[in-house]
């Protein structure tokens, strides 16, 4: 196993490339172990460049050049230090903003609105404390057009597998953290049509609700069959959870290593004794080594 | 497994809400009654005091009962006049509801207006407020001149005063909503106008009852005031006549039944309040 910084592997990218093809080139994104299988979401050399409101100021530079593809059904863990420019990506996959260059493909079309068609599900719960909780968690498919009736019926039908039974119609204020957070994952995943971006949504939760809700998370993953990218800077909850892991420099955000989680896909949700398993530990070790590496980038270039 | 969890998760009082539902609502709602009745009584037994006091000090001898009546006074006179009172009463309501309602209307309009555009709110929005400036008291019989005698020159005068707390309070509603949640939703695909509606405007109503609430309570003295003003009906008027009278004692009776108006119409605002919002008070204000 390769204990690289980014900065050992860019000076000795020969040896490392060919056992490690992480930091790939930028014009080749890297697809581990699901090459053939078309991708559900191709992004490819994504460039996100705010401009700023003064004259003279310089633009801030959020992403640079980032290309990632996930295949259907993959769980793929984002992990990065604050401000790397996680969530403008998913802004930028959920349809939200333009990036300034680069293509993002759902299914293959990168011409195609993306709005309506991603689940997106933030840190805060954001219920509406006006709707119980069945309410809410049909609002998702009514703010795409669906008639009420259908929309609470379906989301009638995952509340029960949801350990939601029993609460439909509560309002938000009445519901512990946990619960709130498993509502707008309801509303999140059936909006989700394909894929579900999660912007570390345990973060504001305290540890034993954290831990209880990513195994949730795994078990109703697995049940659903749907596509997950997690964004988190939690790498033991990215281990836990991904089948595949990204890591992001800082600001302006690279693709700095992509690694697969060396564990049995299928047999989920992980036990948190895994971490101490020697392989997940070294690859934890090698995560945090580029996750705290120095990094060149300022995040600021001349307008 | 899940369902232990959750069970665990819900805080208590939440619990014990759907563990034994009817009979602690009913329970609870005796206990709320006990206690509503509780946080009244120091006002009530304020007003009664004050009320004993006046009584005492103006039968005195030397208190003239044209200066000052004595409650028992105004209460005579509130009876005897109760059928006068009570045709006055009806021309006042229906000018105030009449006003309120075009103010209702209206001010929901021109927040939403205001609202969809950052221009037209830099435009309107120092008119309105310059509007506010303008003393209702010089106004007035600009309107009456105008507009007449009649209902309609006091309606507008209601208009005028209920407009403005309406339109900001709605306006700053809808101002305040929360950006991540706009963003949530329009993820999910929906349009400026869904969001409005589903999103924007039902999280805004709290603000706009709170303007509501206080256009009411100025919406009985606008109607009065104008009809103070120059009219030929109403409490309003009934007062002036009363006071070119010296009859002191039923112009009491109008402010009494002044304040009986506003407070009859503030109550039922925040009942509406109470059964358009109940997810509002469900989260513990009280």
């Amino acid at each position: 196993m390769t204990h690289t910084t980014n900065n050992a592997t860019t000076a000795s990218n020969t040896i490392t490339a060919a056992s490690s093809p992480d930091a790939a080139g930028p014009n080749k994104p890297f697809i581990s172990s699901i090459t053939g299988v078309a991708p559900l979401l191709d992004v490819r050399e994504v460039t996100m460049r705010y401009p700023t409101a003064r004259r003279g100021e310089r633009a801030i530079q959020a992403l640079d050049g980032v290309s990632l593809m996930i295949a259907s059904g993959e769980f793929v863990a984002l992990v990065g230090p604050s401000g790397c420019g996680k969530s403008t990506l998913l802004s930028l996959i959920a349809g939200l903003e333009r990036p300034t260059s680069g293509t993002i493909a759902l299914q293959g079309d990168a011409q195609a609105r993306r709005l309506g068609r991603v689940g997106y599900m933030p840190q805060r719960d954001l219920l509406l404390p006006w709707r119980d909780a069945l309410g809410n968690a049909s609002a998702g498919l009514e703010a795409q057009g669906m008639g009420r009736r259908e929309a609470r019926r379906r989301a009638q039908a995952l509340f029960t597998n949801f350990g939601l039974g029993g609460f439909e119609h509560a309002y938000p204020s009445a519901l512990s953290g946990g619960m709130r957070q498993r509502v707008a994952f309801a509303r999140s995943a059936l909006a989700a049509g394909d894929l579900l971006l999660l912007d570390e949504p345990f973060g504001a939760l305290d540890a034993l609700t954290r831990a209880e809700l990513q195994r949730w998370l795994s078990t109703v993953w697995q049940r659903l069959g749907i596509t997950c990218l997690l964004v988190t800077h939690d790498v033991d909850e990215a281990l836990l959870l991904a089948d595949r892991i990204i890591v992001m420099t800082p600001r302006p955000g690279r693709i700095r290593l992509e690694r697969a989680v060396p564990l049995d896909a299928q047999n989920r949700p992980r036990r948190p004794d895994i971490l101490t398993h020697p392989q997940v530990a070294s690859l934890k070790a090698e995560l945090l080594a580029a996750l705290l590496a120095p990094d060149g980038g300022s995040g600021e270039t001349p307008q | 497994m899940n369902t232990v969890n959750t069970q665990a998760n819900v805080r208590d009082h939440t619990t014990m809400a759907y563990d034994a539902a009817p009979f602690a609502w009913r329970a609870r709602s005796r206990e709320a009654g006990v206690r509503a009745l509780l946080n009244t009584l120091p006002a009530v037994a304020l007003v009664a005091a004050l009320i004993a006091l006046w009584q005492w000090y103006a039968s005195g001898a030397a208190i003239d009962p044209q200066i000052l009546p004595t409650p028992v006074a105004v209460w005579r006179a509130l009876v005897a006049q109760r059928d006068l009172l009570w045709g006055h009463t009806l021309v006042t309501l229906y000018e105030t509801l009449v006003g309120f309602a075009v103010a209702l209307a209206a001010g929901v309009a021109f927040a939403v207006v205001v609202d969809a555009s950052p221009w037209l709110r830099r435009a309107v929005y120092p008119l309105l407020v310059t509007s506010q400036t303008i003393p209702i008291i010089t106004l007035a019989p600009l309107l009456v001149l105008w507009f007449g005698f009649g209902l309609l020159s006091k309606t507008l005068v209601v208009l005028l005063v209920c407009f403005f707390p309406i339109t900001v309070a709605l306006a700053d509603g809808l101002r305040a909503a929360d950006p991540e949640l706009i963003k949530l939703y329009r993820a999910f695909g929906a349009g400026p106008l869904r969001i409005f509606w589903s999103v924007r405007l039902p999280g805004a109503l709290p603000s706009l009852f709170s303007g509501v609430r206080i256009a009411i309570t100025y919406s009985v003295y606008g109607a009065i005031f104008g009809e103070y003003v120059g009219s030929e009906a109403g409490l309003g008027f009934y007062m002036l006549l009363k006071q070119h009278a010296f009859a002191t004692a039923a112009v009491m009776a109008v402010i009494v039944v002044t304040a009986l108006l506003s407070i009859a119409l503030f109550t039922l605002v925040a009942l509406i309040e109470r059964l358009a919002l109940p997810w509002y008070y469900a989260q513990g204000r009280t």
